[in-house]
């Protein structure tokens, strides 16, 4: 638990620097703006990019998995994002930090909430990834064999790289949405922007002043996300066919 | 004798589309395949490079590499048969991520492991010999039809194939790009390549090839010299189809 540790500690830290009391709104707006902001680059942005990408790399060993002619191979994959899919996210997370302590597997808040996000994540991308390999003309993988690519050359070398250009708006979406599903992580203890929102706003009953302020610090990290999805897309435009 | 094909049969389902396909062809040898759609003529030539996998047949090559496709084929036995062949694709298909460049050097860099600077020298060659010295390093995308088909030509001779397959190269060309992709096949024609071409360009055929078959409903109607076939077709069916393609209206 040496994590819960440490978060607590940051926390009574931020508590003994300001106090909250008899602020006016602007003022209280201004102090937590720190606290909130050190949640999110503390833990709302790693624990994004972390899950997003081990994310990415589950997603990916499952979309092949789906692919493949093999049903042994595939039923393992299909069992589980439709497990995923079929849960809540919450409801996940309560199960990996919650539940697994009772079968004595006992997992520190932040990586606990990797792991869900992680495993969240890998589920719906590998929907993703997988129409997207779907959605390359049949003709790019014969142009593969006939220049004597095995599968895997071909997929690697040829597919791949055309999917990537192709998923990148629906995984851009996945992306985002990620950011705002990590406020769920507040609720088991991760010290992240909206648990720092929520403290604060347990001391000063100010709910609609720090809430809002959370909400918005949310939509600029999105806001800063969607232009850097554009530039991503410009740069890939060439790996489609036209 | 540089392929003997013998008892070629595929079908898709319950769909027979080749029924029971003899052809031999001569090394440095052009053959045309000329035929109505729905004849079988292009799934014949995707059976030769095993991009449809036959459902019976014997290839025998002159080099000894024999496949039976009554048998079951080892995946090392089709990568032989397709190491054997270069494709040309109605289509294209030319990678859309790479260069024209790219496109010719990724078989031998990747696939052949070949020296990177050996094979930069091949492909602009073979660029240059298809009349694209200028247009080595832009995308597929900023190419016409005419010169990205002329790519995809260079990127099978790269692989230094003994046979090259050409399904309906210009099938999707417009009409003023049309030559300047059949005079790149007829240069390679007089250097002696082996060839298979499927096309509906008659003229073309009769110009460039030494044997031409007549496809219809999976089997080879007649085939001969294109004077025999083209020229002078004995079966009712040659004739009809050359008719209605030289006189359309």
């Amino acid at each position: 638990m040496s994590g819960l540790v440490k978060m607590y500690h940051l926390n009574s830290m931020i508590y003994a620097t300001i106090s909250y009391q008899n602020m006016g709104a602007w003022e209280l707006f201004l102090n937590s703006l720190l606290p909130m902001l050190l949640g999110a680059i503390q833990y709302t942005i790693p624990l994004t990019i972390i899950s997003f990408i081990l994310g990415l790399i589950v997603a990916l060993l499952t979309a092949m998995m789906r692919i493949s002619k093999s049903k042994l191979i595939r039923i393992p994959a299909v069992v589980y994002v439709s497990a995923i899919r079929g849960t809540p996210l919450l409801v996940q997370l309560f199960i990996i930090f919650f539940g697994l302590p009772s079968i004595g597997i006992t997992i520190d808040p932040f990586p606990s909430a990797i792991i869900a996000f992680t495993l969240n994540v890998g589920a719906y991308a590998s929907e993703i990834v997988r129409a997207a390999i779907l959605s390359i003309a049949k003709g790019q993988w014969e142009a593969a064999y006939t220049i004597g690519m095995t599968k895997t050359l071909a997929l690697r070398r040829i597919i791949l790289p055309q999917a990537t250009r192709v998923s990148i708006p629906p995984l851009s979406n996945s992306f985002i949405s990620l950011v705002k599903d990590t406020s769920l992580a507040s609720l088991i203890l991760v010290a992240e922007l909206f648990r720092q929102a929520q403290e604060i706003a347990a001391r000063t009953f100010d709910f609609l002043l720090l809430y809002t302020e959370a909400g918005l610090i949310y939509w600029a990290i999105c806001f800063i996300l969607s232009i850097f999805q554009n530039s991503l897309e410009k740069r890939y435009d060439r790996f489609i066919a036209k | 004798m540089f392929l003997s094909v013998k008892g070629l049969a595929k079908s898709f389902g319950e769909n027979e589309v080749l029924k029971d396909i003899n052809v031999d062809m001569e090394k440095g040898s052009v053959l045309s395949v000329i035929g109505p759609s729905g004849s079988g003529k292009t799934t014949f030539l995707r059976c030769l490079n095993a991009l449809e996998q036959p459902n019976k047949g014997l290839f025998a090559f002159h080099d000894g590499l024999t496949l039976d496709f009554a048998n079951s084929i080892s995946k090392k036995e089709l990568l032989e048969l397709r190491k054997k062949s270069g494709m040309v694709f109605q289509s294209y298909n030319l990678f859309p991520h790479k260069t024209a460049l790219e496109n010719v050097t990724e078989g031998p860099t990747i696939v052949q492991k070949r020296d990177k600077a050996v094979v930069l020298d091949l492909a602009k060659e073979l660029l240059i010999k298809v009349g694209l010295a200028d247009r080595m390093n832009l995308y597929p995308h900023q190419l016409s039809g005419g010169q990205q088909q002329r790519v995809g030509i260079a990127r099978a001779l790269a692989m230094e194939p003994e046979l090259m397959l050409f399904d309906e190269p210009t099938s999707a060309l417009d009409p003023e790009l049309i030559g300047e992709v059949l005079r790149v096949i007829k240069d390679l024609a007089k250097e002696n390549w082996t060839m298979v071409i499927v096309t509906h360009e008659i003229q073309f055929a009769s110009e460039v090839s030494d044997y031409v078959l007549f496809m219809d409903g999976g089997y080879i109607v007649e085939q001969g010299s294109p004077e025999e076939v083209l020229k002078h077709p004995k079966e009712m069916r040659t004739k009809q189809f050359l008719d209605r393609i030289l006189n359309p209206a």
